[in-house]
């Protein structure tokens, strides 16, 4: 029987691998700052501001304003944080549910070129978008 | 695969990844939506407008729910595993989680369905 004093809510901390621990580091320190990057933006975007409010203009203003590196600086952060945070957790879903073989590595590969993809296609939105 | 024996933590666990995935969707649409407006207005402020579907506007309550929950029971999870006493009192921390959850989300959601414009 495990006492509850064993039970722990996180993943055990792994050993025997590096990179495992990393990311096991990673997901903690990048999580407690996506609570304060993502939950900003929400207030930001959908509290103080609305969808009712933001349109191209709204964009153009934010990303080229006075503050606007600012807050290209903020999105990418919170963009790049976010993606890794999740698609890394998704890793640990599919190492949950696949079983080793083809099938994994043909998912994981899925799963890194989508990531890689995103993170190239939105980085390139916040630094290279100019207003018309 | 890791299985938590029931109650609080076997269901804290089920919604941290079923949330999680829920806001990894969300992010690849919002990717895909904001890389628009490198297409001009015309586009972005057409594609804009179905997010202003009162659908969208129940959706934008649940995407809140998601993040918080999923932030929360975050700290909670690394005050298990820092915390020397964090995996004692982890009911506790639940049950904190779930009350901090209900006192954010009452003002949120009231304040995020009252931008609905039928």
């Amino acid at each position: 029987m495990t006492e509850p004093s064993d039970i722990r809510a996180g993943r055990p901390i792994p050993t025997g691998s590096s990179f495992e621990l990393f990311a096991w580091f990673f997901m903690r320190v990048s999580g407690v700052l996506l609570l304060l990057l993502a939950l900003g933006h929400l207030a930001v975007m959908h509290l103080i501001n609305s969808i009712h409010t933001i349109d191209y203009d709204f964009v153009a203003e934010r990303w080229s304003g006075d503050w606007g590196m600012f807050w290209r600086s903020y999105d990418w952060l919170l963009l790049s944080l976010a993606l890794l945070h999740g698609s890394n957790g998704l890793r640990t879903i599919l190492d949950d549910f696949i079983r080793p073989g083809g099938w994994r590595t043909f998912w994981m590969s899925v799963l890194y070129s989508a990531t890689f993809i995103f993170l190239a296609v939105g980085s390139i939105i916040v630094f290279t978008f100019s207003p018309l | 695969m890791m299985i938590y024996r029931g109650k609080e933590g076997q269901w804290s666990w089920i919604f941290h990844r079923v949330t999680g995935l829920g806001v990894l969707l969300f992010l690849l649409i919002h990717i895909i939506d904001t890389m628009l407006v490198g297409w001009g207005p015309d586009l972005y402020n057409k594609v804009i407008e179905i997010y202003r579907h009162p659908v969208f506007a129940v959706g934008e309550v649940g995407l809140f729910a998601a993040v918080l929950y999923h932030a929360l029971n975050g700290i909670r999870i690394i005050l298990v595993d820092f915390w020397p006493d964090g995996a004692r009192h982890h009911k506790t921390l639940f049950y904190g989680e779930m009350v901090l959850f209900v006192v954010i989300m009452v003002p949120v959601a009231f304040l995020m369905l009252s931008h609905i414009h039928f």
